[in-house]
């Protein structure tokens, strides 16, 4: 198998890794970058656990081989509150009870916080629509789409 | 998975690496269904061919004569964002935006889309309906296919081994042509279709329905072109669509799955049927 130097921007920071051809993204993630914020879930695209931005573009990690990212710009859930304070959308996640266990949370942030940028201001359909791919096994629904809501100041 | 991953520049290239390895090579664009493939163990290339360093396989743009072409390697994403292809027609921005979730629909691509030939798949019976064709090449030259003869069953298409789409051309609309893609999901919005309809209908002068075409996704091991119900239908008024919708019941051929059972999947497609027709003559 052959290997590959994937460089590119981990939340802002320059980093390089030597991979595997068929090294996913959420294993370097995870294994290799120790940035274990994005979950594994299904493994299988479906859940959205392992969310991640890659130039701005909401990705599944578990689905993306890591020499895809090469030369590009990756954001996880760590990066979102990179100066330390917590993102509009992120502190509504908090006020507005958008989590129960908190497993789906990550992966929740990083496509709300994706939405956002596209909608900033998502009709009740925006939020469902895009966010139907991110799931909360607690059933936890209402909280994450006030929070949405709530970080896009509509209410 | 275990593979030796290529990144040629060039269509070119990428078709001599396809010569070089033979059988043991597969082509990859977006990697959402290889990826699976391969995990799964349904899939086991020594050699992956990725086509994303290829300029030449992007980018959307209208053609000369008003039809569009979309490159081989243009994510889902892209159309549903591209104003040349809403331009074309918004209901192929809906058949695209009907796939998945946004995060599947930032990787997947069209050609891949209709390489891996998923019976259920939303774009190519919308493609299909519009009388695409996909434009392929191979170390003996090149050809262009309709789409509707590209899958040929499950997951089966008719490209050889060392074939590569570089595009997909839908030609320019007739004046009057309108379409539609409708989805129908009774389980879970992400979840694939127990039957969809994609239907281009143009009427003639005098409001009788000069020409129309319906293809139906998720109801047969490929799209299933409803030619009886077409029929049925030119030179009549929106007056003959519920017996013409009939039809469709004995033109489909689903199977029995967890979306539903075969006599009421050939029901489904019959009411589906009537409700895009049903659109396209409101």
């Amino acid at each position: 198998m052959t290997t590959h130097r994937v460089a590119f921007t981990l939340n802002g920071a320059a980093r390089a890794i030597d991979v595997p051809a068929d090294r996913l993204l959420i294993d370097a993630l995870r294994d290799e970058l120790g940035a274990t914020g994005t979950k594994l879930g299904c493994g299988i695209g479906v859940c959205g656990a392992c969310s991640v931005l890659v130039d701005g573009e909401l990705l599944s990690a578990c689905l993306l081989p890591a020499i895809f990212v090469d030369g590009h710009a990756v954001t996880t859930v760590e990066g979102l509150a990179a100066d330390g304070e917590l993102t509009a959308t992120q502190d509504a996640f908090i006020r507005d009870g958008g989590f129960q266990c908190g497993i789906c949370t990550p992966g929740q942030l990083v496509a709300a916080t994706a939405l956002l940028v596209e909608h900033p201001r998502p009709s009740p359909d925006e939020i469902r629509t895009w966010m139907m791919g991110n799931l909360c096994r607690c059933t936890g629904y209402y909280g994450i789409e006030r929070a949405i809501g709530r970080a896009a100041g509509m209410t | 998975m275990s593979f030796d991953y290529h990144a040629p520049r060039s269509v070119g290239e990428a078709l001599a690496l396809l010569e070089r390895y033979g059988e043991d090579a597969h082509v990859m664009a977006g990697g959402t269904a290889t990826v699976l493939l391969m995990r799964q163990g349904l899939l086991r290339p020594g050699h992956v061919v990725g086509l994303r360093a290829i300029d030449e396989l992007r980018g959307i743009s209208r053609t000369g004569s008003g039809g569009l072409r979309i490159g081989a390697t243009v994510t889902h994403r892209e159309v549903e964002r591209s104003a040349e292809a809403r331009a074309y027609s918004s209901a192929l921005i809906e058949a695209f935006a009907s796939v998945a979730t946004v995060r599947i629909r930032n990787q997947a691509t069209v050609a891949g889309n209709l390489a891996h030939a998923d019976p259920a798949q939303d774009p190519p019976p919308m493609l299909a309906a519009f009388g695409a064709t996909v434009n392929v090449r191979s170390p003996r030259g090149g050809r262009a296919l309709p789409v509707s003869e590209l899958a040929v069953d499950h997951f089966t298409t008719s490209l050889a081994h060392d074939e590569v789409i570089t595009e997909i051309v839908l030609p320019p609309l007739e004046a009057g042509s309108r379409g539609t893609y409708l989805k129908f999901l009774p389980k879970t919005a992400d979840d694939y279709a127990t039957v969809s309809v994609a239907a281009t209908l143009r009427l003639a002068d005098d409001g009788t329905i000069a020409e129309t075409r319906i293809v139906l996704g998720a109801v047969g091991p490929t799209p299933i072109r409803a030619r009886r119900v077409e029929e049925a239908l030119r030179g009549r008024t929106a007056r003959a669509v519920a017996e013409a919708a009939a039809l469709v019941r004995e033109e489909v051929d689903p199977i029995d799955d967890a979306r539903g059972s075969v006599s009421y999947k050939r029901e489904m497609a019959r009411v589906w049927t009537g409700r895009a027709l049903a659109r396209l003559l409101r």
